[in-house]
């Protein structure tokens, strides 16, 4: 496979210690194996997610993912900018736009940035890393690489919200994407391409403020995967994975349910089934342990 | 009622959908609504909105100012964008809710307590001070939200969970001390400092 170079937004749920360092530890790895190198744009800052607009009005919040941009623009020129976070890329694809719709918004925008002694061009693309396995460089050559296809494993695609909308990956339904129950089969397990919460929303940050409101939502995602019989759910996001994870002991106790399944990533997946370890899978990472990922990588 | 609040009653005395079209982010959109109630129905906590979007728009046009702005329907977006990209006119419905909410704010007029936007303002504070977020902070002071009394109660329900992240590395004790951060802090801050001035500017009319 020919080598890629990316510009690389991690994003602060992706740092060391942090709650989804299991992602970025398993895109590493995923990364080493599909021959991508990324280059992490130097001293990045938080793109405010999708909560940080009550106190950081429109301008404030254009301008914090402006500076990623400029960073990544001067320190890693002619790179596309990847994150692995919905979150990340929704703020910073938005704040592209909106700052090439809006010309007198870009010019307030790099006032803002020369305090800093940044300039913004605007002119990068904004990636998803999902994008970057199904559009440069493809399912079917995911396929090829397998080493141990993941049999036997019945898995629950779960898309959610940020990936999905309002931009989502090219040619795909807003309503019933497939690509990440495509991805599912090229790694040997079973998708559920009519799994029915595959786009539901899970509460996002609400999860945090509002938790009976939200875990009522993430109940509905949980009983959609068992009533498909899934072993596991999948998801590209870091806060769909935290969220439909780590409640169900709380949901166990409010709802009387015994749900006790594993949410592992995309990324995951792929490690595993191109023969690398637990270990570098992250699947330490779980708090519900992926069982029969941790099998299949240990044989 | 707060000088800010006052001014801009005095401004558009009678036209609320003015206000929210000067003010309000993305707000010039607010007019195209033609009332089918997609937004409504697709919102995956549509039930809990006391006025759902489809009606918050008629009564933004109906000039019930106080009723729209003092309400906390539009605290109960969670970023999904189901209502954009099913909206048959196209509107940016979560950024004008998310503009709604930051304009209510900004008025003083949120609702007491409402604990998505107490919330969303630890959450921008927690990430001001370093660039970064601090998750670990965050949870904390998004426990002892109302008081140490009831924090330390919230703190210990969700004792085990704190328990199992750290085991998984995905939690710090460390970051309670620092923790991760950007290298030009004062640089971002500056920046932050140098938008808002040039965003509260274009409230011309009140200073």
């Amino acid at each position: 496979m020919a080598k890629r170079e990316y510009s690389y937004y991690p994003g602060c749920s992706s740092q060391k210690g942090a709650s989804s360092s299991n992602l970025m530890k398993s895109v590493d790895t995923m990364c080493q194996e599909l021959d991508i190198q990324l280059n992490e744009i130097p001293d990045w800052n938080c793109c405010s997610a999708s909560i940080g607009y009550a106190s950081g009005s429109e301008l404030p919040r254009l301008t914090l993912s402006a500076r990623n941009i400029a960073l990544s623009e001067e320190h890693n020129k002619g790179q596309e900018i990847v994150a692995t976070c919905a979150a990340c890329w929704l703020a910073t694809k938005e704040a592209a736009e909106r700052l090439k719709d809006d010309e007198s918004m870009f010019a307030e925008a790099n006032t803002a940035l020369a305090e800093a002694g940044l300039k913004l061009q605007n002119t990068t693309p904004i990636k998803h890393m999902a994008e970057v396995i199904v559009e440069d460089i493809g399912i079917d050559s995911i396929r090829e690489g397998v080493k141990k296809p993941l049999e036997g494993i019945k898995i629950a695609g779960y898309v959610g919200c940020q990936t999905n909308r309002p931009f989502g990956i090219a040619g795909e339904s807003f309503e019933n994407p497939m690509y990440l129950d495509n991805l599912i089969e090229a790694v040997g397990a079973d998708s559920i391409p009519t799994y029915e919460k595959k786009v539901q929303c899970c509460g996002g940050a609400l999860a945090f403020s509002e938790p009976e409101k939200s875990q009522e939502m993430i109940k509905g995602i949980i009983e959609a995967a068992y009533d498909n019989d899934a072993d596991m759910i999948a998801t590209p996001c870091p806060l769909c994975q935290a969220n439909v994870e780590i409640y169900q002991d709380q949901i166990n106790e409010k709802y009387n349910t015994k749900f006790n399944i594993p949410v592992v990533y995309y990324s995951q997946l792929i490690s595993v089934a191109y023969g690398r370890s637990a270990s570098d899978a992250a699947l330490d990472g779980q708090l519900i342990k992926a069982k029969k990922l941790e099998d299949i990588a240990g044989k | 009622m707060s000088e800010l609040n006052k001014a801009m009653i005095e401004q558009y005395r009678n036209s609320f959908l003015s206000e929210v079209e000067a003010n309000v982010e993305e707000g010039e959109w607010v007019k195209m609504c033609m009332q089918c109630g997609v937004c409504s129905g697709s919102c995956p906590l549509g039930k809990h909105w006391a006025h759902p979007p489809q009606e918050i728009f008629m009564m933004i046009r109906a000039g019930k100012r106080e009723e729209v702005l003092t309400s906390d329907s539009m605290w109960m977006c969670t970023s999904c964008y189901n209502c954009i990209v099913r909206c048959p006119r196209q509107l940016p419905i979560t950024h004008i809710m998310h503009g709604l909410a930051t304009y209510a704010k900004k008025l003083g007029l949120t609702p007491k307590n409402q604990p998505t936007a107490k919330f969303a303002e630890i959450f921008w504070n927690n990430m001001m001070k370093k660039g970064r977020v601090n998750e670990l902070k965050l949870g904390l002071s998004l426990y002892f939200k109302d008081g140490f009394g009831p924090g330390i109660k919230e703190a210990l329900r969700n004792k085990d969970l704190g328990m199992k992240m750290m085991k998984a590395k995905r939690m710090a004790a460390s970051e309670f001390f620092g923790g991760h951060g950007v290298k030009d802090v004062s640089g971002l801050q500056k920046m932050i400092k140098k938008a808002q001035e040039l965003e509260d500017a274009r409230m011309k009319k009140f200073d």
